[in-house]
């Protein structure tokens, strides 16, 4: 209720300001006012504070490198290339037909986190092999191509690759998380899987990701 | 102020008057440091004024590192290193505003707990409590921030892991964190923005402390007895008090001289004693040290963080009944925040009678393990989380939340007090004798000067 409640337009006196609501009709009208004006100044507030607020969000720059292609013609089998790509690291390697059949072989129940944890397919598949490594150009999965953030899921440490830990995969040093040759949290604190970012061949030479 | 009967200001001049009619400020200044203070204030009073000059010394420091530092993630660590270098006498700034962090906070936690011993907190100083909890938060913010600053491995890997936390609040986190961050990781946005809120918050801290002084000016000063000053009378008040100037100023001055003895033995001899040899290596988001650790003064509540994982029988019922919402990630940061919540409502859980821990005979233990849980939760928190230490966080993060939500509030029903002395006075004397008010026969002991 408002606190100041006017009997007529007019002279702001004592007298006037002390008349009661219930004898005065036209209050209404000053009520009125009185919430319509307070209701602008929230919107206008608000309209001011926003651009202060909204300013530290992603400038637009940072915005822009949101993609990235990345040229794996290099990239020879059994290696991994790391590349800083929005901030962190991804992993991408390009593995052996040896580390594919180990990968394979493992049994989704064995898993402790059985989410593919892979954006470039369906929501809710499974953590297989086939679902975590990244489709060749044609739309065929050999398996070839893993491609990871490298950021563990446990305190978001970089976990050291090429076969490291008990499954052959990597391992984060900070407090002993073991991922195997898919990613795949194995042993360890980590709750999840190592996350893949989107990720596409655009040709035979060229990852997109973002 | 305070309502303890004293002397007031009274401009004297011609020109005291003409300013005092138009801004009574010498008359603030002066009622202000001429406060009747108890006079039976031991040693554990002197955090204040070490507090105050640890604010002005990393303010004065900071400006000037703020003029040869590059905010840029580029040019930052190598900016600290021509400080270190380059700059004439840059090396003693750096080290002293990087120490004077850690004897700020070793005296503000003496100073905390200087409130939680004597009930410091209890009616009618909880606005205070309040405030200088506020101002420990604020303090807690600009270290963590200052740390990032030189862009070394802990300044980044520590950046991560604390915005982290905030990645954990259920549905929003993400877009929070990544608002705080200014992009998707710890990069030139966050160091520039930390460096603005780094410059900015000591001037929020500096207002804080003034309304934190006005509070118990307002108030008065609690002290070891915590019985209130007598304000029945001018001459009472002045039989339990001594003006703040110079008595106090005094003796404050004499305890920071000896602290800042010991200080600048280690800003001279082991200036990287407490840092982390990891922050001298240049911020890489590619490779993680192999143990992140915050500075010391987080350590405690760090422990608390990563007590709490998915198989502590809490968790796991919190998450059962939020349907998963809560989770051990944002368990643990809801608990962290959580320790400093409940040390900040302690004046409507404590619920004895009695002010001081003085004449409680069961607080004084359970006050103690405390102090020692506080320390164990310190070295738990800079041992990795595997192993015995996250049970031994754990333990210490449950006696931590059962001080204040179980002990504290029971203790006031179980305990029987023992009797205060009545007045400020009657304390001053069974300490001192009669020898400080020179005129009982124990003055005859201090030989005539």
């Amino acid at each position: 209720m408002a606190l100041v409640q006017l009997a007529h337009w007019g002279p702001l006196t004592r007298e006037t300001l002390s008349v009661s609501h219930a004898e005065d009709q036209s209050s209404t009208r000053r009520d009125f006012l009185y919430y319509a004006t307070g209701g602008v100044g929230a919107v206008v507030t608000g309209a001011a504070v926003w651009p202060l607020v909204n300013q530290m969000n992603p400038s637009a720059d940072v915005q822009a490198a949101s993609t990235m292609r990345v040229d794996v013609s290099g990239v020879q089998e059994g290696t991994q290339l790391t590349i800083l790509f929005l901030g962190k690291p991804v992993f991408i390697r390009r593995r052996t037909q040896d580390e594919i059949a180990e990968a394979r072989a493992v049994a989704v129940n064995d898993l402790v986190d059985s989410d593919s944890r892979n954006p470039n397919i369906d929501g809710g598949a499974d953590a297989s092999d086939e679902n975590r490594s990244l489709a060749l150009p044609d739309g065929t999965n050999t398996g070839e191509w893993l491609v990871m953030i490298g950021v563990c899921t446990h305190l978001g440490c970089v976990p050291i690759g090429d076969g490291a830990g008990e499954f052959n995969g990597w391992f984060c040093p900070c407090h002993g998380s073991h991922y195997d040759n898919s990613g795949r949290i194995r042993k360890g604190p980590a709750p999840e899987n190592l996350h893949i970012p989107n990720a596409s061949f655009v040709d035979d030479i060229t990852i997109l990701l973002g | 102020m305070s309502g303890i009967p004293h002397d007031h200001y009274e401009p004297k001049s011609n020109s005291e008057k003409w300013l005092h009619s138009r801004l009574p400020i010498v008359g603030l200044l002066y009622d202000t440091l001429m406060i009747p203070t108890p006079k039976n204030l031991n040693w554990m009073w002197i955090w204040g004024i070490v507090l105050v000059f640890c604010l002005v010394m990393q303010i004065i420091t900071g400006i000037i590192l703020v003029m040869h530092y590059t905010p840029h993630v580029d040019l930052a660590f190598a900016s600290v290193e021509h400080i270190m270098r380059n700059v004439n006498g840059g090396w003693a700034i750096r080290y002293i505003h990087q120490n004077g962090a850690s004897l700020f906070f070793i005296a503000v936690y003496l100073h905390i707990f200087r409130g939680l011993y004597y009930g410091s907190y209890k009616a009618p100083r909880e606005v205070t409590w309040i405030i200088g909890m506020l101002i420990y938060l604020m303090m807690m913010g600009t270290a963590f921030m200052g740390y990032v600053l030189p862009w070394g491995q802990m300044s980044f890997w520590g950046a991560t892991v604390i915005t982290g936390l905030f990645g954990a609040i259920p549905f929003v986190g993400e877009a929070i964190q990544t608002w705080l961050l200014g992009g998707p990781a710890v990069d030139n946005a966050t160091l520039n923005r930390f460096l603005s809120l780094h410059y900015l918050l000591p001037f929020v801290i500096l207002g804080l402390v003034i309304v934190h002084i006005w509070a118990f000016h307002t108030t008065g000063n609690n002290n070891p007895t915590g019985v209130e000053v007598r304000r029945t009378s001018k001459k009472d008040a002045e039989s339990d008090t001594l003006p703040f100037w110079p008595y106090f100023v005094i003796k404050d001055l004499f305890a920071l001289a000896v602290i800042l003895v010991a200080f600048f033995a280690i800003v001279g001899f082991m200036p990287n004693y407490l840092g982390h040899p990891d922050n001298y290596i240049e911020a890489n988001p590619l490779v993680t040290p192999a143990h992140i650790v915050p500075e010391w003064y987080f350590l405690p509540f760090y422990a608390i963080l990563r007590a709490f994982d998915g198989d502590v029988w809490v968790v796991i019922a919190a998450e059962f009944l939020t349907g998963g919402i809560i989770d051990a990630k944002f368990f643990g940061v809801l608990a962290m925040f959580g320790a400093i919540i409940v040390m900040a409502l302690v004046p409507w859980l404590d619920t004895s009678s009695v002010r001081s821990g003085r004449y409680r005979p069961m607080f004084k233990p359970w006050f103690w393990v405390f102090v020692i849980n506080f320390f164990v939760l310190m070295w738990a928190g800079a041992m990795p989380a595997e192993g015995i230490y996250p049970y031994i966080a754990l333990i210490g993060s449950a006696y931590w939340f059962a001080y204040f939500l179980v002990i504290l509030p029971l203790l006031g029903v179980l305990e029987k007090p023992t009797t205060p002395p009545s007045t400020i006075e009657d304390d001053f004397n069974a300490h001192y004798g009669d020898a400080a008010s020179g005129n009982g026969p124990a003055a005859a002991k201090i030989p005539a000067e």
